[in-house]
């Protein structure tokens, strides 16, 4: 009996002890898991707070307001009024008698430049732009935002040090007088940056935008959708409800399984190879890009749709074909309806891949100075990847908040393809 | 499971066939619409001459009704190859060059049927070693820049092995230089300025070296790392991006050497003097020649085929050769681009506008 009881005893310490130290186990796991995703966390907000606190500030732009008086005798010097005029008209010195009139007397040559410097080279453009479309504005005075140039944009976006001396920074003490005079006048103005979402790509930060970027890849990633998704699922279909098992199409799923992991550059190749050299199309068109990313994702698409007509329990099938169902109804009525959310998502992650590439791009010239914003499929167009690239590498100061700008856009668009994946998940997804 | 819901869904998948023929049938259509024209210029080459030509592409979307040039960056080897593959819209319709065209590239040109090609040179990317008229004039060889400036050198013993750079006076390097410490002051690594430094001054100066040059064979970058990089040790003094600056401290230390663009020491040439390099002094002419060794020339290639049916490449190469763009006060100049002298400012811009192929290399 005593001895039983000391048996017991010691079995229920042993396994006490070994409870606690079970117990144990599990809290260092927990404490793994938890700091691991502590590390993760940490690192994506250092990222997104490097990357917003660079790029905020592209959303601001400083512009002035003037009041210029479009004389017709400086738009048509020659008195002819052709629309070739209007292209080569001096809308710089306009906008500079109106400037002139807000500011104290400038003495000399030098000076006379150094005040028509403030003024960005797009705000001719932007009058040249608005009296093409309405000639009558000739011989009127009328109020127009124009953009300030990039460095007194810097200086008044507060990244210039005026401390240091005046020949380390490319704004002059002048130039600084004259923007605080104009500011004290309440000419110059903060505005939300427009320009960012509407224009294409410059050479002037501060005429920069995205909009080209961002219509060239939504371009290449419809044709890469258009494109991949039902040659790939019917590929899966075939392989995984059709094909017999043998020797051919183990071969075929290793090589399926060897697509999706080359790198993606390679594809670049073969794009320009196939066709650019040999189908002749254009070089840095969207048509070209969709076509290489579409041979990107297919072999992701094709994997994930296969593992989601796997998921679909046999019992299905089953039930279908013995109702009398033929293989094919089985499939295209029964089977691939329940899989197609998992297809649907697996493709939207694989395009989302795609959006951000950009070495396969470098291959088919889309990694070019592209100002026009495309408007077929066939044009020269910029992709939002290359776009920060482009402008990563750009000298002017300027760029580097809107390098951060078009990453920010990159990832909105990203979130928004994922929320879409997430959203037809759920809306589509059949529980059983 | 409703029924309904399925069908609709398997109704679904026809139309996704559909679309999916519908689309083989316009990527076929379309191949042949894609032969018939195309209304943007297509520039492709070096890298050294895109940020000028980007400019001028800008400004010429802006300001004519033509379509802004699409300008991509290959590099001038990389541009003259894709140029000289043949006439037609796929082929591009320009192509920028920090080179001359070679002999090699011509026959290649030729082969494809492109005979006529018009050569348009921008001007100069010229680098100039300057100090204050102050101190005394510095005649310097490109293997004495190396030397003077490079992180690891030969060691000055004769073997063939690098050691780190011991040299503090010009007079260690050699005798004829003055007795004085090395010091340059000059662009960051960040400048275009520098990069061309590295590359025609330092890289000039360590080929002379036949053991460094044969790395060159074996491992480039271990040969780009040995003869284009540049001490970190002090006396390299990096001034910014502002030429300006550099100026002005050359004024106040005579014994500081600076390294800019030409056209700053020729407004500045009251104060500083250039040095002499290989022997040639850094003068207008010697650079426009090309004698002067740490200097290019830019040029750009156009194929007289293509003037016809592509709209606008007159008008570009009118923007490019005016005096507002290459003038000396243009906006390239602006840039840094070195302008051409007259007579060559004159025979490029007849060139450019009279549409002159060139005649062999001469």
């Amino acid at each position: 009996m005593n001895n039983i009881n000391r048996a017991d005893l010691n079995v229920t310490k042993l396994i006490e002890r070994s409870l606690e130290k079970r117990n144990q186990k599990e809290r260092y796991f927990r404490i793994y898991g938890i700091s691991s995703l502590v590390i993760a966390v940490v690192f994506l907000l250092t990222f997104f707070a490097s990357i917003i606190s660079t790029g905020y500030q592209a959303f601001i732009k400083t512009d002035i307001e003037l009041e210029v008086f479009l004389d017709s005798e400086v738009i048509y010097p020659n008195g002819t009024k052709t629309e070739e005029d209007l292209f080569f008209a001096d809308y710089d010195s306009l906008i500079f008698t109106s400037l002139k009139e807000h500011l104290p007397e400038l003495k000399n040559r030098k000076e006379r430049r150094q005040a028509r410097l403030i003024l960005s080279s797009g705000a001719s453009y932007k009058i040249q732009n608005k009296i093409i479309k309405d000639k009558s504005l000739v011989g009127q005075t009328v109020s127009f935002i124009l953009p300030l140039d990039d460095e007194v944009d810097m200086y008044l976006k507060g990244y210039v040090d005026t401390e240091s001396s005046e020949n380390s920074r490319k704004i002059t003490d002048f130039q600084i007088a004259l923007v605080e005079n104009l500011i004290e006048k309440d000419l110059i103005h903060r505005n939300f940056n427009t320009t960012l979402f509407v224009s294409g790509d410059s050479r002037e930060p501060e005429l920069a935008g995205i909009l080209g970027a961002l219509v060239g890849s939504f371009m290449m990633l419809t044709i890469t959708f258009i494109i991949s998704f039902p040659l790939a699922v019917s590929a899966a279909i075939y392989l995984e409800e059709f094909a017999k098992k043998n020797i051919w199409t183990d071969f075929l799923e290793v090589n399926i399984n060897n697509l999706a992991a080359v790198p993606s550059i390679i594809y670049g190749l073969l794009g320009l190879a196939i066709f650019i050299n040999f189908f002749g199309f254009p070089r840095s068109a969207p048509i070209v890009g969709g076509l290489v990313l579409s041979l990107m994702t297919f072999p992701v698409v094709i994997i994930a749709s296969r593992a989601a007509l796997k998921s679909v329990p046999p019992s299905i099938r089953d039930a279908a074909l013995g109702l009398g169902a033929s293989k094919i109804q089985t499939t295209l009525h029964h089977v691939v309806p329940l899989a197609l959310p998992g297809m649907l998502t697996g493709s939207i992650v694989g395009m989302a891949r795609a959006l951000g590439e950009s070495a396969p791009l470098i291959m088919i010239g889309m990694v070019a100075f592209v100002v026009d914003i495309p408007t077929s499929i066939t044009e020269p167009s910029a992709a939002l990847p290359v776009q920060v690239f482009l402008w990563s590498d750009a000298p002017e100061r300027g760029f580097a908040e809107k390098t951060s700008a078009a990453i920010m856009a990159l990832l909105v668009f990203l979130l928004l393809m994922n929320s879409l994946a997430i959203w037809l998940r759920n809306k589509f997804q059949i529980k059983w | 499971m409703p029924q309904k819901n399925l069908n609709i869904l398997g109704n679904k998948m026809k139309k996704i066939i559909t679309t999916l023929i519908t689309l083989i049938l316009t990527i076929g259509i379309s191949k042949s619409v894609l032969a018939e024209g195309r209304d943007t210029i297509k520039i492709v080459g070096s890298s050294t001459v895109y940020p000028f030509a980007t400019v001028v592409a800008e400004r010429f979307g802006r300001t004519s009704s033509f379509k802004t040039p699409v300008i991509e960056s290959t590099g001038s080897g990389g541009g003259l190859k894709l140029f000289c593959s043949g006439i037609g819209v796929q082929h591009p319709d320009i192509t920028n060059a920090s080179r001359r065209i070679k002999q090699s590239e011509i026959d290649n040109c030729a082969s494809n049927g492109i005979d006529e090609i018009i050569e348009v040179k921008i001007g100069y990317d010229g680098i100039v070693m300057a100090n204050s008229k102050k101190g005394e004039t510095f005649k310097l060889t490109r293997q004495q820049v190396f030397l003077a400036l490079a992180p690891m050198v030969p060691n000055p013993n004769g073997t063939q092995e690098l050691v780190d750079n011991p040299y503090i006076f010009w007079s260690d390097i050699d005798k004829s230089l003055p007795n004085s410490k090395i010091e340059v002051l000059g662009p960051p690594p960040t400048s275009g300025t520098r990069d061309a430094f590295a590359e025609l001054a330092l890289e000039g100066g360590c080929k002379t070296f036949a053991w460094l040059k044969a790395i060159k064979s074996q491992d480039k970058n271990k040969y780009k790392a040995i003869c284009r990089s540049v001490r970190e040790d002090g006396v390299y003094i990096e001034a910014g991006e502002n030429d300006n600056l550099i100026v002005q401290k050359l004024n106040a230390n005579p014994k500081a050497l600076g390294v800019f663009g030409y056209s700053f020491l020729d407004q500045n040439s009251d104060s500083i003097q250039g040095s002499m390099i290989d022997g040639v002094l850094p003068e207008f002419e010697k650079i426009a020649q090309g004698d002067y060794p740490v200097s290019r020339p830019l040029f750009f290639y156009v194929k007289n085929a293509h003037v016809s049916f592509i709209p606008g490449i007159k008008e570009y190469l009118r923007e490019f050769s005016s005096k507002r763009a290459v003038g000396d006060n243009g906006y390239l100049t602006d840039k840094g681009l070195i302008p051409l002298q007259n007579e060559e400012y004159k025979s490029m811009f007849s060139a450019a506008n009279n549409l002159e192929p060139m005649r062999g290399l001469n």
